[in-house]
């Protein structure tokens, strides 16, 4: 038997995760875990009703991996896994959900709407975007209601560059989530959780050279520059990582997660989003996380399987 | 706790050359990673179909390669390339017309290689490199790679124009450039599926010589006509003003890596010192292994064979297009080779539209990646060369539906909101090398 590291997939995301899983399994291998990594596929369950594994570590992000239905066959299986419910899974993953989620347990998240293609075709696309922007107010940030690696998304400052927003949202999901754009200090709080206790990481601080944190700038080495912990006070360093630990909280989430947070002028917090299976790559935000806590990335990793295993699984 | 104070995680971010600006992660490259899964009908990639290929008879040669050669098969050897090998592929050009000489074929790690050297040979940043619009891929990255200018020239349905390739020459003399080649494919064309006829290429050679121009030509497909007859070599008619690019890659192997240039005198030796100093030799094993598949197999059938087979997967791609694709599509009718490039109706991305089309199982290039300045984006090269007939059927229908859906975008929010990409990036926008 062994540690499972399910990376792939069929997501938008399939290279990212490949590059979290083969990172992960390393960091596990360097801490003394026997772990392999594989993909999913058609092939997976007849492998495992012969030799299930002991823990299931899933990096898939995207759909499948965040959305909760993985981890429901997983639990069919009686498998152990590393993160959260898919229940939890389920709230986090739809982005409209978790900020109405977060927002009733007291967190700060942007005005936002979220509509799919067909409103915009019954009612008309122009109408539409009129009450939209005047609900919303510009600038906005446009982004599929579901999916990460920022794929899909635009900020908007002109209102008649929100139709091509949508477009470009539309090709990623059938939602797009259409928020308020908060300019401010970007930081992402990774929260683990040690002895049951959720800990909130160090904050990254994110300052991309465009401008924008987008796919090319997240996984390109040396396009963004990263200060770890957050260039903060001590105040808004406290209110960051509690925010954090809240919507992990809040959304029932375990293990780990990491928010992606706006610090505006004012100092206000606003919560922007969750992952429930953060990325990992070398040039992901977690790991920094880990890292700058002091913390062996792979004696982390570690511990969250060895909680896994020890977790009763209900069918 | 200890602190990572502006880090970009990569200490030598400062010390990169130039040349690599453009060499970043991207969203599209990044979708290609689906289009491995078995899932996905690729109409992407333009890996030949080599499980056709007699694998017994492969391994047999290869088997008795290393038992009764393997000293030598193992080792390193001549720069320019196996003299017998050299000599076997005069007999391979024999094919397309090209009477040679085997000590003016320099032995390469594919025709991409080949390519490679030929840019490393003749072009200084700021030279131009005259392509078709659109043109292969993978040969625009080369260009890029060595900063050259790439200037591209209008193709109709017979492949490059000479009027407009005369007259672009004229215009960048105008303004002082200094263009060091035009490089075509003029046999089955990569990515636009179509063939220069023999008057055609007469007129393009015309042009090049008389504009003292050296013709770089690349004819990785010509072998695989569907029609009977071979496509002429242009250096077929000219040995002076053409260098001639040819590969194994389609007709053998894609894997062996075995390719070469066929150079005058002067520009071969130069070819030679280019590749010992990139990478010394190329290896003896795969050459061997070509040289001994030429010598024992019966090739010319086997050729045969892939003919056959990539007709049927054509004539699977055109006929489901027909029936199934949205009115205002059009595409282009291939007499060979492995591809078909598609316009679609207007005010549809073919870049944009790639996510929704690999959320449905099924992928292609976008043909914004076949030109250097941003245009292409209404059209996109399909490849039949790999799928299954059923497979294709299935693929097409699959894209069909996202077409019609982008469609519908398009109606809801009107030609204006459609996305426009921006300027491709050589090494960002284009996929992986098995796609190419």
């Amino acid at each position: 038997m062994s540690i499972v590291v399910l990376a792939g997939g069929l997501s938008h995301e399939r290279d990212v995760s490949i590059r979290s899983g083969r990172r992960v399994s390393e960091a596990l291998k360097d801490a003394g875990v026997d772990v392999i990594v594989r993909d999913v596929d058609s092939q997976l369950l007849r492998e495992w009703a012969i030799e299930p594994p002991e823990v299931a570590l899933p990096m898939l992000h995207g759909a499948a991996g965040e959305d909760g239905s993985l981890r429901d066959v997983l639990d069919a299986l009686q498998v152990p896994f590393v993160g959260s419910t898919a229940a939890a899974c389920r709230m986090a993953f739809d982005k409209p959900i978790a900020k109405a989620v977060v927002a009733a347990a007291g967190l700060h998240t942007p005005p936002a709407v979220a509509l799919p293609h067909s409103s915009f075709r019954e009612l008309g696309a122009e109408p539409v975007i009129a009450a939209v922007v005047a609900r919303v107010q510009l600038p906005i940030i446009v982004k599929p209601s579901k999916g990460g690696s920022s794929l899909g998304v635009s900020v908007v400052r002109e209102q008649r560059e929100l139709a091509t927003a949508l477009v470009a949202a539309f090709a990623y999901g059938e939602v797009a989530l259409i928020e308020h754009f908060v300019e401010g200090v970007e930081v992402a709080v990774s929260v683990i959780e040690r002895a049951g206790e959720p800990l909130a990481l160090p904050a990254v601080e994110i300052v991309p050279d465009g401008g924008v944190y987008n796919y090319t700038a997240r996984y390109t080495a040396g396009t963004t520059e990263f200060f770890v912990p957050a260039r903060l006070s001590e105040t808004l360093t406290v209110a960051a990582a509690e925010a954090a630990v809240r919507a992990h909280q809040a959304l029932g989430l375990r293990d780990l997660s990491r928010s992606d947070l706006i610090i505006d002028a004012d100092g206000k917090v606003w919560f922007l989003e969750v992952n429930v299976a953060p990325g990992m790559t070398e040039t992901s935000l977690f790991p920094q996380a880990v890292a700058a806590a002091g913390l062996d990335f792979g004696e982390v990793l570690g511990e969250l399987v060895a909680a896994a295993s020890s977790r009763t699984v209900i069918a | 706790m200890s602190q990572i104070v502006g880090s970009r995680l990569d200490p030598w971010v400062e010390s990169y050359a130039a040349r690599t600006a453009s060499m970043t992660v991207s969203e599209i490259r990044s979708l290609f990673a689906v289009a491995s899964r078995p899932e996905v009908v690729s109409l992407a990639g333009g890996m030949p179909y080599v499980s056709a290929l007699p694998m017994d008879q492969m391994a047999d040669t290869v088997s008795r390669l290393i038992r009764e050669r393997g000293a030598v098969a193992l080792q390193y050897g001549s720069g320019q390339g196996d003299p017998t090998l050299r000599e076997q592929i005069t007999e391979v050009m024999a094919e397309v017309g090209i009477h040679a000489h085997p000590d003016d074929i320099v032995v390469t790690a594919g025709s991409q290689m080949a390519l490679d050297l030929m840019v490393r040979v003749f072009v200084d940043p700021g030279d131009v490199v005259l392509v078709e619009a659109p043109s292969y891929v993978g040969a625009l990255g080369v260009f890029s790679a060595y900063q050259a200018e790439v200037v591209h020239v209008a193709m109709d349905e017979q492949g490059l124009n000479p009027a407009a390739l005369d007259e672009t020459i004229q215009s960048l003399r105008k303004q002082g450039k200094k263009i060091k080649l035009i490089y075509t494919i003029p046999s089955y064309h990569n990515p636009g599926g179509i063939s220069q006829g023999p008057s055609r290429r007469q007129q393009v050679l015309e042009v090049a010589t008389r504009n003292h121009i050296l013709i770089l030509e690349d004819d990785p497909y010509g072998l695989l006509g569907f029609d009977g007859e071979v496509p002429r070599a242009i250096r077929a008619d000219d040995a002076d003003n053409v260098v001639y690019l040819g590969s194994f890659s389609k007709t053998i192997a894609s894997g062996l890596r075995v390719g070469w240039a066929l150079a005058p005198h002067a520009i071969r030796e130069k070819l030679v010192i280019a590749a010992e100093a990139a990478i010394l030799c190329p290896s003896n094993y795969a050459q061997f292994t070509v040289s001994s598949y030429l010598a024992t197999q019966p090739w010319r059938e086997q050729i045969k064979v892939f003919r056959e087979l990539y007709r049927e997967r054509r004539d699977a791609l055109l006929d489901s297009m027909k029936v199934l694709m949205p009115d205002g599509t059009t595409w282009t009718t291939p007499s060979g080779g492995f591809y078909s490039w598609l316009t679609l109706p207007e005010g549809i991305d073919s870049k944009a539209m790639l996510p929704r089309a690999v959320t449905a199982l099924v992928a292609y290039v976008p043909g914004t990646g076949f030109y250097v300045n941003g245009e292409g984006r209404r059209a996109m090269r399909l490849s039949y060369c790999y799928p299954t007939p059923e497979s294709i059927k299935e693929g097409v229908g699959r894209l069909a539906g996202v077409i019609r859906a982008e469609l519908e975008l398009l109606e809801t929010f009107g030609p204006d909101a459609m996305p426009h990409t921006p300027m491709p990036t050589f090494g960002a926008n284009t996929p992986a090398p098995d796609s190419l």
